[in-house]
């Protein structure tokens, strides 16, 4: 019994971890210029299918795809902001909502054309595939590998975010974009680095998600409502918050999964909307 | 006080181009008979989306979830049928009121958020109705569907015959008396008050005008159109499958609504035309590549027709004029 119990807490803050890295992104431009992108997990599909054409199709080991996942996701992201997102910061929810909604039908539609609707295979390295053994019980190595990853980019983000110039400049974004720009913060700009460094992220987290969950052309929309849980429950702009979130929403859906598999996600919906009913702004959100 | 009255007065008078509208929803029974069956599943879409017009085109309230109403409209009427109560009109309006139940029990929650925590509301509202009926497969038949609905003739006289002719002209009818009643509410004081909560929520409290109570009506009257458009698809094509409460319903007809222009009665009418058609024409295309056309259909209205195609047009006619 408590063997299990700390594999399904084991698994699901592996699993958790993977739901930080694709939505960390989206709550803080999320919060920054409160642009409602639901194609955040199209980004994360990017990342994925790069890593996979570079694995399998020109042989590339799956660490060196990984880096190459970002770099994509976060031009792809970056190209979009410039050309077509800004022209609609000062829409209404409505008109982002749907026109976001609009890219991802998009990106999925793209995806099944190049790559069909099957899963698609990664073959990870050998010391990435077998079990670690720690007191007495086995950790899957994959997992472990994920873990110290997401731990490391959410240590690296703190850090970036609260010791740094352009960190400072975020926060006071987020917190009054008006002011931000009356004190000569080039608002724009944290916005657009900071939406390619986002983007970046999640497409990172779809290249890790193949080995974990798998990838298939409706990725971008099976992930993004679990993404938007962990924004909303979290609050926007807050990395913690998205960090404790998702841990919760990752060990709360497992757990589900194996005690209560009658439920389906229907526990994971269920928590949701409390916590929303209890506090609009999220767990850790400020407004 | 008088001016706006005659506003109202103004307002409500029946255009001509309405009559011809209307008129014009007749001619699938003369001009195109072997497409009743797809008139009449218009003719319910249609109903669907004036219901999302009046809560998102009128009162502003922005929902991911609205196939929740449809589908407790939808299995209402299954189940009653099943169970051996097969009259329709009476099936027609229980589900109906049952919708709007479920509709007033939610307008509670509803009305209290707005913004990003009232998107994900709606949507984690009806993806939570979707798994519950998923569950409950003793009571819906889960993935499966409801077998065996049984539909007795309309008023004991017409039956639902293979080619929809009953079915369309039943459809149409429901849909133009609620069509009707929409057009009423919207033209009232009531729908005035509705459209002065959508531009500013903050200032309609500040008049006097009790905003919430307005909210929790409309919201509720909306459910029930949901309903009733639901149990018309339950009745009209005698099954009821899960697909009735999915994100994928509630995401159409936002589409339908939004093409066709949202906030002008006929907005939703004429975008379940127009997809409806379309998907029809397209229909031996790959879902994922008619998803991508609709996808650049949606990022094309935003940037270039903001309200829809109605819109569009009342701007091109009055830039005319």
């Amino acid at each position: 019994m408590f063997a299990s119990l700390a594999g399904v807490l084991f698994d699901g803050f592996a699993y958790g971890m993977l739901l930080f890295l694709l939505s960390v992104g989206l709550s803080v431009t999320l919060g920054m210029m409160n642009f409602v992108n639901l194609a955040h997990c199209s980004f994360a599909m990017i990342g994925g299918y790069v890593a996979v054409t570079l694995v399998n199709s020109f042989g590339w080991p799956f660490l060196a795809s990984l880096p190459i996942a970002f770099l994509a996701a976060a031009l792809v992201s970056i190209v979009l902001e410039r050309a077509l997102y800004r022209r609609l910061y000062r829409a209404t929810d409505l008109d982002q909502c749907l026109f976001t909604i609009g890219i991802v039908f998009i990106s999925v539609a793209v995806a099944a054309y190049f790559y069909g609707t099957v899963q698609q295979p990664i073959s990870t390295p050998p010391y990435l595939r077998g079990s670690v053994q720690l007191m007495g019980m086995s950790f899957a190595a994959y997992r472990l590998f994920l873990i110290v990853t997401a731990l490391a980019i959410a240590a690296l983000l703190v850090y970036a975010l609260e010791y740094t110039r352009f960190g400072a400049q975020v926060r006071a974004a987020v917190d009054n974009q008006r002011m931000a720009r009356g004190l000569g913060i080039d608002v724009d700009r944290a916005f657009a680095v900071t939406f390619a460094l986002g983007g970046g992220l999640a497409g990172l987290g779809g290249a890790l998600a193949i080995e974990m969950v798998g990838l298939d052309h409706a990725f971008a929309f099976t992930y993004l409502v679990y993404v938007l849980i962990v924004v909303a429950v979290g609050g926007l702009g807050s990395i913690g918050g998205s960090f404790a979130a998702a841990a919760v929403l990752g060990i709360s859906d497992m757990a589900g999964k194996y005690y209560f598999p009658w439920l389906g996600a229907f526990l994971i919906y269920l928590v949701m909307v409390g916590i929303l009913m209890w506090r609009p702004a999220g767990l850790f959100g400020k407004r | 006080m008088e001016s706006a009255s005659r506003h109202l007065e103004a307002q409500i008078r029946w255009r001509r181009l309405e009559t011809v509208f209307w008129l014009c929803t007749l001619l699938p029974f003369v001009a195109a008979p072997a497409y009743l069956q797809l008139a009449s599943q218009i003719a319910i879409t249609a109903l669907f989306a004036l219901s999302l017009d009046l809560i998102l085109g009128y009162a502003g309230i922005v929902s991911l979830g609205h196939a929740a109403y449809f589908g407790v409209g939808a299995y209402t009427a299954g189940l009653l049928a099943k169970d051996g109560w097969g009259e329709p009109l009476s099936g027609l309006l229980i589900s109906g009121i049952l919708a709007g139940l479920t509709g007033y029990a939610t307008s509670h929650i509803i009305v209290r958020f707005r913004h990003l925590a009232l998107i994900m509301l709606t949507l984690g509202l009806g993806l939570l109705l979707y798994e519950a009926a998923n569950s409950a497969s003793w009571l819906t038949g889960g993935a499966d569907g409801l077998q065996g609905v049984r539909i007795r003739p309309l008023l004991e006289m017409f039956r639902f015959d293979l080619y929809g002719r009953t079915a369309y002209a039943y459809s149409l009818v429901v849909l133009f008396a609620c069509f009707l009643v929409s057009r009423r509410i919207i033209h009232s004081p009531f729908g005035l008050a509705l459209r002065g909560i959508r531009e500013n929520a903050l200032r309609m409290p500040a008049i006097g005008a009790p905003s919430r109570a307005h909210l929790r009506k409309v919201y509720s009257i909306a459910a029930i159109l949901a309903g009733v458009a639901g149990a018309l698809l339950a009745q009209t094509t005698e099954t009821v499958s899960l697909e009735v409460l999915s994100f994928g319903r509630s995401a159409d007809v936002l589409v339908i609504l939004i093409l066709g222009g949202a906030g002008r009665l006929y907005g939703g009418l004429l975008g379940a035309i127009l997809y409806m058609v379309a998907r029809d024409q397209f229909s031996g295309m790959n879902p994922q590549y008619w998803y991508f056309w609709i996808g650049l259909l949606l990022v094309a209205v935003v940037m270039f027709l903001p309200n829809g195609i109605l819109g569009g047009l009342a701007k091109f006619l009055q830039r005319k004029s």
